[in-house]
């Protein structure tokens, strides 16, 4: 029974393991103000610089918050706080057996309806930065309301009692009282977004056109540091191949430190209830 | 001018009236488009036969083959682990430093993105242990990814079995182990085996870590050490490699149809288990 | 006389507040002991030191002896499984498991081991009968505990706990949720099972000590301030406190 508890963490430190022990000699050797801040990635020439990787995953990343956090912030609560609790008990496991739809889907979307509407009224190619944060942006939906909701929900109904009592409005209490209770809950369900926009590789893929460049607009066609790695994973072999799970260390990193972040807030705000 | 506060709210209402319709309307549109162009091609031949040309004739019969056998062995290797952690968590220890750290573990492994699952399973599955692209390498991969789902769920389920259960069992002689098999585990059945059908949904809609593990053959399995490929990642390389698009909808219409059913049975479970409680 | 259960001196801490203060008390066999005091005086921590169940809560620790006929039942190498099935207990709230009524009855045989189905019967009508039951539930064994009411859960739990052949029966409150009527009919049965069992019956309510209790002790503020004779203790009581209680000014 003992043994098997540490499944998760052995499980956990095994990946690790092995992700730093095929990544971390080539950060090394290479260096890795090379790695990170060259924009020059030519893996046959041996040229393994990830910077626009790095831009890619940043931009689109930050593209994916700006459409998903105010919709899912927005969403939430309305949905807690406007709408009768009968049907909040229908659309809230709605969105989240949407949070189930495979990322390939979405990804499959953006490429047949989201980016030819793009190229047709933007210009560009269609398969953009843009196309992709808002996929992203799209896909991380689910998470940010599911779990705002459940913070919102949260909130002790005196507090909403106590305003309302002084003669605030309903959308007064709210946003004077409410959301700001739940304020650690809902920036929580955003970092735990970012990370899922951050790690996300088939949508983005499909839609954000996968050209190795810095973006200058939101146009331009970019490739992810997840991209990269699955793009070129299947035919890469020695240093190529390590400079990918090197890739794969600084990804992991970046999310393990997030999610602690998160984790961690979730945890306190559950645990002074 | 101030504005009065029930102009703002009425205001307020409109804007996030508005963006929750904006989302619940996208959301839906994106289930509606698939099947609508989709649900046409699936027909018993499409899901019965095998595939040809690479898959732009014939049906999908062997991803559909590799979509049922990897979760099930993910799950015959997660499941079994998953439960005895969240037993372990929740009878067997007081909130130590140990279980911080199972917790902290459990919650670090469910945040991994599954392109370094797909690296993982890689290197240690398929290269290091030498089991090449196979089943057996896609299956163990999606086990330690649906392992902490699994192990949430379940440790949610066997707390909500009421104190008095364990208080009673006890009193009348039972050892530590009798109560978790004879009165927990039973009672908590529902619940955890709605934490195993969510498992599947999500080892269903996997892509990129079960391209790297269990490969894309199109050859019907024969052994599990053999490549497959599942009905997501066909789909991905129909519409990547732009081979079918008429097959590409036919297999995502199949394909979230197989996540939402999962899925919808979990829920389901999952009421009629709150509901039987209280 | 020995008694069935000699405790001397027991003390007990909560996460390191004092619960029990050297409580010392010799429970007579084959009788009923009533436990009276207001809430918080530490009578229910007493009776589950009786059975080791204070254990299973998180920060306890006790010191002192009790001796169960002549031995210590906290030496480390007690068996504290076969304690539980010799000192049976019947909590405040009456918890039938998600059981039908005989699966309830023969959860606790079944761990010790019995496996025949003829003994099994046997305990489950010989348990129903002692505690009053046997007739009203003896057509529908099958059914499930949860749709008995209340008072017929309760005793359920009673014959539950009668079904392991116990030497000791605690009751904690056990008719703090019930009718007049069922609280009747436990106490019927209680009076009954005495001839056979030794019986520590926790109550906050006085009255019912005073009618079926043999002997009667008294808890205040984790301190035991008085025991004796039911009669005794309620009539002419030796501390002023114990007066004070039963007679209602306080509690």
């Amino acid at each position: 029974m003992l043994a098997t508890a540490f499944s998760a963490i052995s499980a956990l430190l095994l990946i690790a393991l092995f992700i730093i022990n095929e990544g971390l000699p080539f950060i090394f050797r290479y260096g890795l103000n090379d790695f990170l801040f060259s924009s020059d990635w030519q893996p046959q020439a041996g040229k393994f610089g990830i910077f626009p990787m790095v831009a890619a995953s940043l931009w689109v990343t930050l593209g994916a918050m700006v459409v998903g956090v105010p919709l899912g912030v927005a969403g939430a609560v309305f949905l807690s706080e406007f709408v009768p609790k009968p049907v909040m008990r229908v659309i809230k496991p709605t969105i989240e057996l949407l949070a189930a739809i495979p990322s390939v889907v979405y990804g499959f979307i953006g490429v047949m309806v989201l980016a030819p509407l793009i190229r047709t009224y933007l210009g560009g190619p269609g398969l953009s930065l843009l196309a992709g944060s808002i996929i992203l942006g799209i896909m991380i939906l689910p998470t940010v309301i599911s779990i705002s909701i459940d913070s919102i929900q949260a909130v002790p109904q005196s507090y909403r009692e106590g305003s309302l009592a002084l003669g605030a409005t309903t959308w007064q209490t709210i946003h004077m009282v409410t959301v700001r209770a739940a304020k650690s809950g809902i920036i929580a369900s955003i970092i735990l977004g970012m990370g899922r926009a951050i790690g996300e590789t088939m949508a983005v893929i499909m839609v954000a056109g996968n050209a190795v460049r810095i973006p200058h607009s939101v146009l331009d066609p970019v490739r992810s540091l997840t991209a990269n790695i699955a793009l070129e994973m299947s035919y890469a072999t020695g240093l190529h191949r390590q400079a990918l799970f090197a890739t794969g260390v600084v990804l992991f990193l970046v999310i393990v430190i997030l999610n602690s972040v998160a984790i961690m807030a979730i945890r306190r705000r559950v645990a002074k209830k | 001018m101030r504005i009065h506060p029930r102009y703002t709210q009425r205001l307020a209402i409109a804007v996030l009236g508005g963006a929750t319709l904006l989302t619940l309307v996208v959301l839906v549109f994106i289930i509606v488009f698939v099947l609508e162009k989709g649900l046409p091609v699936v027909s018993l031949d499409f899901l019965f036969s095998n595939s040809q040309d690479m898959g732009r004739a014939g049906g999908i019969f062997p991803t559909l083959i590799g979509t049922i056998l990897l979760p099930l062995l993910a799950i015959m290797v997660a499941a079994p682990l998953g439960i005895s952690t969240a037993v372990y968590l929740t009878e067997y220890s007081l909130e130590t430093r140990a279980t911080k750290v199972i917790r902290f573990g459990t919650d670090c492994l469910a945040g991994i993105p599954s392109i370094i699952f797909g690296l993982f399973g890689f290197i240690f599955f398929v290269t290091t242990l030498s089991m090449g692209w196979s089943i057996l390498s896609g299956g163990l991969t999606l086990a330690f990814m649906i392992l902490p789902t699994i192990i949430r769920t379940s440790e949610e389920a066997i707390k909500a079995v009421p104190k008095s259960y364990r208080q009673v069992s006890f009193s009348l002689g039972a050892t530590r182990w009798q109560t978790v098999k004879k009165v927990i585990l039973p009672n908590a059945l529902p619940g955890i085996v709605t934490g195993i059908m969510l498992g599947i949904g999500r080892s269903i809609g996997e892509t990129a870590a079960v391209i790297f593990t269990a490969g894309s053959s199109l050859r019907l399995p024969s052994s599990i050490f053999d490549s497959t490929r599942t009905m997501a990642v066909h789909f991905y390389i129909l519409a990547r490699e732009g081979i079918s698009s008429e097959n590409a909808y036919g297999t995502a219409a199949t394909l979230i149809i197989a996540v939402l059913l999962v899925n919808m049975t979990a829920y389901w479970l999952m009421h009629r288990f709150i509901a039987k409680r209280t | 006389m020995d008694g069935k259960f000699d405790i001397q001196d027991l003390t007990a801490y909560f996460h390191g507040n004092l619960v029990l203060n050297r409580v010392s008390l010799k429970v007579p066999a084959l009788k009923i002991l009533g436990i009276i005091g207001p809430a918080g005086s530490g009578k229910t921590t007493f009776l589950r030191t009786l059975n080791r169940m204070n254990e299973l809560e998180q920060g306890f620790k006790a010191e002192g002896r009790v001796l169960l006929d002549g031995d210590d039942i906290y030496h480390p190498r007690y068996d504290v499984v076969g304690l539980r099935r010799r000192v049976g207990m019947v909590f405040a709230l009456p918890v039938a498991l998600p059981l039908s009524i005989y699966e309830n009855i023969v959860y606790g045989p079944r761990l010790a081991g019995v496996k025949e189905r003829n003994r099994l019967d046997e305990l489950v009508e010989q348990s129903l009968n002692a505690s009053f039951m046997w007739d009203e539930v003896k057509d529908r064994l099958n059914t499930s505990g949860l749709r008995l009411s209340g008072g017929q859960q309760q005793r359920l739990c009673l014959a539950r706990v009668l079904a392991m052949e116990p030497d000791v029966i605690l009751l904690d409150e056990p008719c703090s949720g019930l009718d007049p009527i069922s609280t009747a009919k436990i106490e019927e049965a209680l009076t009954a099972l005495k001839k056979k069992y030794t019986i520590i019956l926790v109550t906050n309510n006085t009255k019912q000590a005073a009618r079926i209790s043999d002997e009667t002790a008294f808890f205040l503020m984790g301190e035991l301030i008085e025991v004796g004779p039911t009669d005794r203790v309620f009539t002419a009581p030796k501390q002023q406190k114990t007066d004070d209680y039963v007679t209602g000014r306080f509690g």
